[in-house]
Parts: structure tokens; C-alpha cells; sequence
């Protein structure tokens, strides 16, 4: 039986600032403002930002460390409301760069977490979360504490429990970033598979410019804190790409000329 | 607990740069350790006893001790079930409170604000000036007894538990936010578990204070009756039968150490994930 992930029919998503001049985008943002307070003072993050991205389109958001970009996703998935500008978002669920998998919990409570917050029994939930382990290579795992898994491994639950909160889109803070090289080559072609199997919207923030070419539809280019869009690269190669492809290795050369250009 | 890999001498050699040490035999090798530095002082005691350095009735030897609980009888035995069932009691009070404010002070920041000084400053109480109060409200039952040693127990499992819900990731605060869950789901799935071991870590400090905030409470508070527990016993014995009254603190070192043990075995069981190989606790 085919699980049902697809979002729910008219979504009531986060709508904060005057409304954008398109609703029809999955996440739109118009020249966004955002600071915040530490007690070392306020810190301005987002300087008007604007990006847009459509139904099932895969938007990576590459920057410099403290650029802002955590504080985008929590924007769009709502914990924050920006200053000023203009911000749509259908509903969105948050892919953290740790895995945050509860200890107490095994791989399909955790995974299964959302649904139990929806209300659904254990049983029913965890029958969903193992049904979508087998699709995740995580057949068999349901019943392992969160760290007897390889980092992959919880990595893969994560986006087990980020796929069956059942939110049309996902933002996820490299979700990556954690893992040994190896590793996350590894994921890259796995969540590059995966998303191809069950495509959703997806805004994907990471620091590592291959990995943002090799997954997204179009990548932006974001400019040191205070954050706005330095530049946009689509990319159009055909998929699965492969690191070594020439359309990927150029247009992680470009990526990284416009960061090195944003920082300067 | 004590790491037997540390005593046992062929492994000594070992060193730091060895094979991961193993504990040999399970409980005997792990009760090895606390027994032989048991004996080791109560050696020393026997012979500084014996070669008559205080007065017998100051310090009685071991020897004499063993021999005031073996011939202690029922009065012993029968003010030691008192004292176990005051420090059971009021250790579950002290328990539920401490337990019921830290949630209460985690959820609410004006309480907060309002009950944690009020709670430091309890610590400060010397319990016989409000033993008579006690003893006024609620007679010479046990009841005044257990509401000292709440008084006494339920501060460290405030700290501790109000400590543990406060140290939960914020960024686990906010990945159950996007999941949609309420204030009160964040805390049942998240905050609750995540705390629950020093939660426990807080029973056991209370517990390790627990047993001399019986002997407090029954000197403080009167009773009638023939057993007034082995507080009261000890404080009569103490001038005239030094020997009985070490015996019935004997009972309550024991009875403490053994009461510390069971929530350690308790706590493994309540949550494996923090006595788990590689984690931080033994």
C-alpha cells in the first residue's frame, strides 16, 4: 500500500508581513527583514531577502557560516516573524542539522513522532513509519534505539519523521552538515533518489555548494550576515547527476565565484 | 558506583593504553571493592577501640556494636520499621512535591520567580523551631514526622528535576513546533523523559538525606507510644548505652546505602538510555 504523504488539499500556511504580490508559490518571500536580540546586542540577519520557490521545486540556499540562513527556515517554517516584507509559506516542517531523534524513543516512535502529535495510536503510527522504513533502507531498524544507528542512518529516520508530519514542505538545515564525507556523499544520492520517487517542495540550506548543484532546481547564493540573495544559478542538468559531470562541476565553480564575490 | 576495573590488581599493569577493562565477576567483583575498604576500617576502628584510645561508652569497639545489634531483640528492629516507614512516606511526599513545583516552576516563569527563593530559604529552617507547630496542627502521629522530612527531601529533587526539564535542546522545542505539537505535547514527549533522570538522580540525593531527616524530624517532634522510632531511640541510648545507639546507627547507614542502591538499579530500568555503554553514566 502506498503511504499518502502528499499534503492535505488547502493548507493554511504562514502568511506574516504585508501579502506578497503571488500566493501561488509554494514559499515566497519579498524583500524580508529580520533582526533579532542576544545579550550581546541586536543582530540583523536578514537585510530584504527575497526568494521564491513552486510546487515541488527542490530551491538550495548556499551562504556563509551565520548568514542568516537557519534563521530563513525557521521564517518560513514559522517560529519567527519577519520585521518587514512580505512572506507566504504553505505549511513547512523543519529537517534540523542534528538529527534530534529522541533516546528514549526507537527508529519508528521517533520517526512516527509527528503522527503521534496529530493523535494517531502507536500502533497505527508506527505501522506507517515501517512501511515507509522499507522505502528508506531502513528495513528491519524499526525497533533500534536511536544510538545503536550510524549517523546516516538517524539521518534517514529524521527525514522519515520530517516526510510523515505530512507537510507540503520541507526545510531542511543541512542536513547534512554532521556527517563524515563519506556519508554524505552517500545521502545526497540517497535524498537525490528519494525526492526524485516522491517530490516535494524543498528549501535546502547548506554551506556545501556541490551538494546544493547536485540536488536543487536552482540555487541561490546568499551574501555574509546581514543576508540577502547575492545571485541565482538554475540548474537544469539532467538527473541523477553525478559529481564528476561537467554541468555540475561548472556550476559549482560559478557558485562558488558568486559566494567568493558576495563575500568580498 | 565504584569502578572494579580499578582494584583488581593483575590489571593494574594494564594501564591506560590496554584493552577496554571489564569488570570480572559480575556482583561479587563489583561488591569487592566497598567491602574490602569496609573491612579495612573497621579494622582501624577495632584497634584504636581496643588499645583504649576513647572511653567504651564514648566509642564503642565494632565488636561490641555487632553484638548490640545481635542482642538488640525487637526494640531495635521494632523502632527501625518506624523510622523505614517515616523515611518511605515522607520520601514520597517529598517526591510528589518537589516533583509537582519543579513542573510548576518549569511551565510558569512567575513561579518561578515567586516559590525558588521561598524553597532556599526552607533549607534554612532549623526544624525544632517549628517542631512544636507541627506537633500543635497535627499531634504526635506520624504526620509531623513526614511533613520534616518532606521539608528536608523534596529541595534537591526540585533543583534537579526543574534543572532537567530547563536543559532540553531548544532546538528539540522548536522541531516539535513545526511537528505541531501543543505546549503540552513538547513537554509529554520531549521535556518530561528528557528530564526524568535527574529527576531520579534528585530521589536519590533526597534519599541520601532522606534517612537523617527521620532522625531530625523524630527528635523534633515528640511521639507517644512505645516505639518512637530509632531517632528517638539513639538520642536516649546515646549517654547511657553507647554501644545500642551505634548499632541503631549502623541500621541506618544500611538501611540508607541499600534504599541509594535500589533507585540506581530502578533508574537503569526507568531510563536505559542514559546508563547505556559509552553514555556518561555508570
Amino acid at each position: 500500500m502506498p503511504i499518502d504523504l502528499k499534503p492535505r488539499s488547502a493548507p493554511a500556511g504562514v502568511q506574516a508581513g504585508r501579502s506578497p504580490s503571488d500566493v501561488r508559490a509554494a514559499v515566497l518571500l519579498e524583500d524580508v527583514h529580520h533582526a533579532y536580540m542576544t545579550p550581546r546586542g541586536t543582530v540583523d540577519a536578514l537585510a530584504g531577502l527575497s526568494l521564491r520557490a513552486d510546487e515541488n521545486e527542490i530551491v538550495a540556499v548556499v551562504g556563509p557560516s551565520g548568514c542568516g540562513k537557519s534563521t530563513l527556515l525557521e521564517l518560513v517554517c514559522g517560529l519567527r516573524a519577519p520585521d518587514a516584507g512580505a512572506l507566504a509559506a504553505r505549511p513547512a516542517v523543519l529537517m534540523p542539522q542534528r538529527d534530534l531523534l529522541l533516546p528514549w524513543l526507537d527508529a519508528a516512535d521517533n520517526a512516527a513522532l509527528a503522527l503521534r502529535v496529530a493523535g494517531v495510536a502507536r500502533a497505527a503510527a508506527r505501522e506507517r513509519a515501517i512501511e515507509l522504513f522499507a522505502e528508506l533502507g531502513l528495513d528491519g531498524f524499526d525497533r533500534a534505539a536511536p544510538h545503536e544507528l550510524s549517523g546516516g542512518m538517524r539521518q534517514r529516520v529524521a527525514f522519515a519523521r520530517t516526510l510523515l508530519a505530512g507537510k507540503p514542505l520541507l526545510c531542511l538545515d543541512e542536513p547534512f552538515g554532521a556527517l563524515d564525507a563519506i556519508t554524505r556523499a552517500e545521502m545526497q544520492d540517497w535524498l537525490a533518489e528519494a525526492l526524485a520517487r516522491e517530490p516535494r517542495t524543498v528549501l535546502l540550506v547548506t554551506h556545501d555548494v556541490e551538494e546544493a548543484v547536485l540536488l536543487a532546481d536552482r540555487v541561490l547564493v546568499m551574501t555574509p550576515r546581514p543576508g540577502r540573495v547575492a545571485g541565482k544559478l538554475e540548474v537544469s542538468a539532467s538527473r541523477p547527476r553525478r559529481r564528476g559531470d561537467a554541468e555540475v562541476v561548472a556550476l559549482r565553480a560559478s557558485a562558488l565565484a558568486m559566494l567568493a564575490e558576495a563575500r568580498a | 558506583m565504584i569502578h572494579t576495573g580499578a582494584v583488581s590488581g593483575e590489571r593494574a599493569s594494564v594501564g591506560a593504553a590496554g584493552p577496554p577493562r571489564v569488570s570480572p565477576g559480575g556482583l561479587g567483583g563489583r561488591a569487592l571493592a566497598p567491602l574490602l575498604l569496609l573491612a579495612a576500617l573497621l579494622g582501624a576502628w577495632e584497634i584504636y577501640a581496643d588499645a583504649g584510645g576513647v572511653q567504651a561508652d564514648v566509642l564503642p569497639a565494632p565488636h561490641a556494636v555487632a553484638s548490640a545489634i545481635w542482642h538488640g531483640g525487637s526494640v531495635l528492629w521494632r523502632n527501625f520499621a518506624v523510622t523505614a516507614e517515616e523515611v518511605a512516606l515522607g520520601l514520597a511526599m517529598a517526591l510528589a512535591a518537589g516533583f509537582a513545583l519543579a513542573v510548576a516552576v518549569h511551565l510558569l516563569p512567575w513561579v518561578r520567580r515567586a516559590v525558588y527563593p521561598l524553597a532556599v530559604g526552607s533549607q534554612a529552617v532549623p526544624i525544632p523551631v517549628i517542631g512544636v507547630l507541627l506537633v500543635f496542627w497535627w499531634g504526635f502521629g506520624i504526620f509531623p514526622k513526614l511533613v520534616v522530612i518532606a521539608l528536608i527531601c523534596f529541595f534537591p529533587v526540585l533543583v534537579t528535576t526543574a534543572d532537567g526539564l530547563a536543559a532540553v535542546d531548544p532546538d528539540q522545542l522548536k522541531l516539535m513546533r513545526t511537528l505541531d505539537a501543543s505546549r503540552w505535547q513538547a513537554f509529554r514527549f520531549a521535556e518530561l523523559p528528557a528530564a526524568l533522570p535527574a529527576a531520579l538522580s534528585g530521589a536519590r540525593i533526597a534519599l541520601a538525606v532522606g534517612v537523617i531527616g527521620a532522625f531530625i524530624a523524630e527528635v523534633a517532634t515528640p511521639t507517644t507510644g512505645p516505639y518512637p522510632g530509632l531517632g528517638r531511640q539513639i538520642m536516649t541510648d546515646v549517654n547511657f548505652q553507647a554501644a545500642r545507639a551505634y548499632a541503631g546507627t549502623v541500621l541506618l547507614i544500611a538501611f540508607a546505602v541499600a534504599c541509594f542502591y535500589t533507585l540506581a538499579l530502578a533508574e537503569r530500568k526507568l531510563a536505559p538510555w542514559r546508563t547505556r555503554p559509552g553514555g556518561d553514566a555508570q
